[in-house]
């Protein structure tokens, strides 16, 4: 008689896997692009590698924002000021993003709200900062703003701190490279910009040690304007202010610990501003 | 052929004294180190006067009187502060023809400009911005926008007392008080306007004059209590303030130097365009900083304008600044004349065709004949360098969008002109050259009402208009 | 029509729309920087005896009579009776009924005799009575016929038949000179005085002259600068020299100088003589005389020591 087989002992059920999840890499945002930094460094944020950008990485950067710089400002302010609304849209979307990285709600909805402020201005601001100006003479005579051009802008590292220095000078047509002292928070506001019909280039957003990159920025005879708010150190700012009178720069000067939640007023935009004054004989 | 007789101006409506102190604190005092300079006539090298160069003790001084001026000043209602402005307006009005002679004789320009172009333009000019003092809360700048404190001012010397009004007349309206430092060659006009606002009863250290040379100016612009600095001059001495004033915090304005193009397409109203051109470079023998001084003409009518333009030149009358026929007048100085001809023969030396027109210039004084160089491409220095003489440069292109570029691949941003009927032509040029002031078939018109100012290495601020409230409000 | 002219020009229309625009504002700021030229002392003499030469001194009205135009004669002759060294004006200027009695009164005295014709002043006559209204003023001694243009033609853009009628009237006047009247304060635009002037010459003008003096707007120094620019280029082109001519509303030595100095700067010598350049003119030779005996005599003048004619 065959032998009763002892119940076969069934392998346990074997734990479910673990997912392991997918890492974002934080690289530059450059020319629409997420390049590496060329100079291949990286540094540690948060257990994260991020990119350690190079002065080679901030002059592709202003290459980049000058390539761009005609066609966005030749654009139409409706069209502007859609494409901003559009990054506040894409800003509120990423909201659980922010969040983990540790930006509160309340400054997310305060960031979101600065872009669409910003976004009402990109068909007003000619209206208020220009002006039809009544000479002694038969001429027609207007002032009209135009944007400076290129703009160089140490951020402060919030995420309400870098709407508040990238809005203002983009709505108006100047592009920019932006030096983002938090560069979680910059990357994943450069995934916002990737996605909301921002043209490559307008905004170029670099990480690393602004120290390093800044003066290449503040010297550079293609930069039109420097915006040195976040600066932390007075005497970095005085050198990189002196360093900018090489070639006449307008300055936006430092602001350490600047609170971004008041009204911003006219002057982050008019600051990157030209006047351009235009006369015309009236004659039949 | 008709040859005007000799209709000088008469001198006799100008007392110039021997000797002038520095105006600090309502009154003119001697400087403490005493150091003097002479100012002379640059058509005849004749010494009008000898001047106090102020030190820094000097400067001092004059920032301190500034000061205890900005509170009382800064507290008066805007309605107090625009009637001492309409009375400075009404008493240059007053004294127009003796400020006019003075000043063509300090400066070397011709009498029918300091008399028909500079003083008007000088009472304007506070009648502009006196009307501004007790509105400054429409002008856009917020509800409640607050004086900045003392302003330092440095002036060149190719308008005067044009630059001092630019200067002066914004930063009173808006509450400020001023120490203002006049060029070295032309202080003068600066030191009748001491006495204009004297007369004006203008409160003491309202307005400060310090004369004196470039250290006089640094020193100012760097005085710990100086809280505005303006600048008007060259883009090189633009640069150091600007590094001098870096991380100050002090509040800065700088108006500097141009090198505009002034195009002319085949299209232009071109008699017009030729005396847009005269007027665009022999205008103050070409001491301006908006001169235009690359003509970019279309090849296809370069040689019919030229020779237009060369017939009229023929016509300028160059000599004694005083004759009220003089069209181009005497160079402000020995130095400046040494640069305009020495770029001139570097232009000649790098290939340009010189060619001036017959022309007897004085055997004293400072002179240069209009000249123009045709054959001038980008690569050659008078294409790039300001000249700020009556001396033109020539150049050709073939598309607008040829035009565009050339005029914008410069350094400087101030003005540009543009020549053509076709009226969209016009809007689409004007959008694409980066200047700050764009004239349409005219040139080189200024009123206190529109701004100006430039982009790039010309500076930045705008000085007229509402916008030129904005430099000196916080 | 097909307007075709000794100079080759095939196409007149397009020739004329071709001429470069002129800046209303620029031209008048011109203008009245020329006009601040300090013309003095033995200069301003100079110039006012030049004045004096370059007068067509003229009386068209309809209350001319034979003895009004003797008397007009006498004075152009002698302008100033008590000084000999006072030079004759450049001619006389009537209607073509006065012509008999005007060539018999100037006969021998080399001041010439000019006659408004082809229905002065509005021109809007048939082209046979125009030319009839010539020839008979030709032919009673007019040396010089003062032609007005049809306005409502050019204006309607019909250039040939403007063309065509100066070409006819040009050939009625055989040998007497044609100065054509463009009447630029009907044309309202500097645009059009430089196209009406060119029209002028191209069709045989010897001289172009700017108004009746019957319409509310007549020579201005601007418009003025305008005809003298296009007589400079037209010569420049075409070798051929026309002669320019402000009528009405010149009134002061003053005014009679800023044109002087126009020619000056802008046609240049050659024009600054009475062969090239006139002033259509009544009441301007009086104050040309009083301003003469100021320099003179070092004291002002009063009206009542000149003759009113």
């Amino acid at each position: 008689m065959p032998k009763k087989s002892s119940p076969v002992a069934l392998p346990a059920e074997p734990a479910p896997p673990v997912r392991l999840s997918v890492r974002k890499t934080y690289k530059l945002f450059i020319g629409g692009k997420f390049p590496r930094s060329e100079s291949g460094r990286t540094y540690v944020v948060n257990g994260d590698n991020v990119a350690l950008a190079s002065r080679k990485d901030a002059r592709d950067a202003v290459l980049a924002a000058r390539v761009a710089q005609a066609k966005w400002a030749g654009a139409t302010a409706y069209n502007r000021g859609q494409v901003l609304y559009r990054v506040a849209e894409m800003l509120e979307a990423r909201r659980a993003e922010f969040a983990a990285l540790g930006v509160p709600a309340g400054e997310l909805d305060a960031a979101a709200d600065r872009w669409v402020w910003y976004a009402g201005w990109a068909d007003k601001i000619a209206q208020v900062a220009g002006s039809a100006n009544p000479v002694a003479g038969p001429f027609f005579n207007i002032s009209a703003p135009e944007p400076t051009g290129v703009v160089a802008v140490v951020a402060p590292p919030s995420l309400l701190g870098l709407t508040s220095v990238i809005a203002p000078a983009v709505v108006t047509g100047n592009t920019a490279v932006v030096l983002a002292p938090d560069p979680q928070v910059g990357i994943t506001l450069a995934e916002v910009l990737a996605t909301s019909d921002v043209p490559g280039g307008v905004v170029n957003i670099l990480t690393g040690r602004h120290a390093e990159t800044a003066p290449w920025l503040a010297s550079h005879a293609d930069v039109n304007a420097l915006d040195l708010t976040g600066v932390e150190h007075a005497d970095l700012a005085a050198e990189l202010e002196r360093s900018a009178a090489g070639t006449l720069k307008r300055v936006v000067r430092h602001r350490p610990g600047a609170d971004f939640t008041g009204d911003p007023g006219l002057r982050p935009m008019t600051m990157l501003l030209e006047t351009k004054t235009v006369w015309h004989p009236k004659g039949e | 052929m008709f040859e005007y007789a000799p209709a000088p101006e008469s001198r006799s409506v100008v007392e110039i004294a021997p000797s002038y102190g520095l105006f600090i604190d309502g009154e003119f005092t001697s400087p403490a180190e005493g150091g003097t300079f002479k100012t002379v006539n640059p058509a005849s090298e004749e010494v009008l006067a000898e001047v106090a160069s102020a030190g820094s003790d000097d400067v001092d001084r004059a920032v301190a009187a500034a000061r205890r001026a900005f509170g009382p000043w800064s507290a008066l209602p805007g309605a107090e502060r625009a009637k001492y402005l309409f009375r400075i307006a009404r008493i240059i009005q007053e004294r127009s023809r003796e400020l006019a002679v003075l000043e063509s004789l300090d400066n070397g320009k011709p009498i029918k400009e300091s008399r028909d172009v500079d003083l008007p333009l000088v009472a304007a000019h506070f009648f502009y911005y006196a009307g501004w003092a007790d509105k400054l809360a429409y002008a856009g700048f917020g509800p409640d926008p607050r004086p900045l404190g003392v302003a330092g001012q440095v002036i060149p010397w190719n308008f005067p007392l044009l630059m001092l009004a630019w200067k002066v007349a914004p930063a009173l309206a808006t509450g400020n008080t001023v120490v203002l430092k006049p060029a070295e060659t032309t202080p003068l006009s600066a030191l009748f306007f001491a006495d204009v606002c004297r007369q004006a009863d203008l409160p003491p250290g309202v307005v400060n004059i310090v004369t004196g040379a470039g250290d006089t100016g640094a020193y100012l612009v760097q005085h710990p209590d100086v809280n505005k600095v303006a600048f008007t001059g060259s883009t090189e001495v633009g640069r150091q303030i600007a590094r001098s004033v870096a991380g100050t915090g002090k509040r800065l304005t700088l108006e500097l130097g141009g090198k505009a193009a002034n195009i002319v397409f085949d299209d232009a109203p071109i008699d017009q365009a030729v005396e847009g051109i005269v007027t665009g470079i022999f205008f103050n023998q070409g001491h301006v900083c908006c001169a235009g001084s690359r003509l970019l003409v279309q090849e296809s009518v370069a040689e019919e304008l030229l020779s237009s333009l060369k017939r009229r030149m023929a016509t300028l009358r160059v000599g004694d600044p005083l004759d009220k026929n003089t069209d181009v007048g005497a160079i402000n100085s020995a130095v400046q004349l040494a640069r305009i001809t020495e770029l001139s023969e570097i232009g000649a030396a790098e290939g340009a065709e010189r060619w001036s027109p017959a022309c007897d210039l004085p055997d004293r004084g400072f002179w240069f004949a209009p000249t123009i160089f045709t054959g001038v491409t980008q690569a050659h220095r008078i294409a790039r360098e300001e000249i700020f003489g009556p001396v033109l440069s020539v150049l050709t292109f073939r598309t607008p969008a040829e035009a565009v570029e050339k005029a914008n691949n410069t350094p400087y941003g101030l003005s540009a002109g543009i020549w053509t009927e076709k009226g969209s032509r016009i809007l689409a040029v004007a959008d694409k050259l980066r200047a700050g002031v764009v004239w349409a078939n005219t040139f080189n018109k200024f009123d206190p009402a529109s701004p100006f100012g430039g982009y790039k290495e010309s500076g930045y601020g705008r000085e007229g208009g509402r916008h030129g409230l904005e430099a000196y409000l916080a | 029509m097909t307007a075709t002219t000794p100079l080759g020009l095939s196409d007149l229309r397009s020739f004329l729309r071709g001429l470069p625009g002129v800046d209303k504002v620029g031209v008048e700021s011109r203008a009245a920087a020329l006009a601040t030229r300090s013309v003095k002392a033995s200069a301003k003499a100079t110039a006012i005896d030049l004045a004096i030469r370059m007068v067509d001194l003229t009386t068209l009205e309809g209350a001319d009579t034979p003895g009004k135009v003797r008397a007009l004669c006498a004075k152009g002759m002698r302008p100033d009776p008590a000084d000999p060294g006072c030079p004759p004006v450049a001619a006389i200027c009537v209607y073509p009924a006065m012509v008999p009695v005007a060539a018999a009164a100037l006969a021998g005295s080399g001041v010439r005799l000019a006659s408004v014709a082809t229905a002065f002043p509005s021109g809007q006559a048939p082209l046979e009575v125009k030319l009839a209204d010539t020839r008979a003023a030709v032919a009673a001694g007019a040396d010089e016929i003062d032609m007005v243009i049809s306005r409502g033609a050019f204006l309607a853009g019909d250039y040939d038949r403007v063309f065509a009628e100066i070409v006819a009237v040009k050939e009625a006047c055989g040998g007497a000179h044609l100065k054509v009247i463009l009447e630029t304060g009907e044309l309202a635009t500097y645009d059009n005085v430089r196209r009406a002037s060119w029209l002028a010459m191209l069709a045989g003008a010897d001289f172009i002259k700017t108004s009746t003096g019957k319409v509310a707007v007549n020579a201005t120094l601007p418009i003025t600068l305008v005809m003298l620019e296009a007589v400079r280029d037209f010569r420049e082109r075409y070798g051929r020299q026309v002669g320019v001519k402000p009528a009405g509303g010149i009134r002061t030595t003053k005014d009679a100088i800023k044109y002087l100095v126009v020619i000056n700067e802008t046609a240049g010598d050659d024009w600054l003589d009475p062969d090239w350049f006139r002033f259509g003119a009544s009441s301007l030779l009086n104050d040309l005389l009083m301003q003469r005996t100021k320099l003179t005599t070092g004291h002002y003048a009063g009206p009542d020591y000149f003759t009113l004619d």
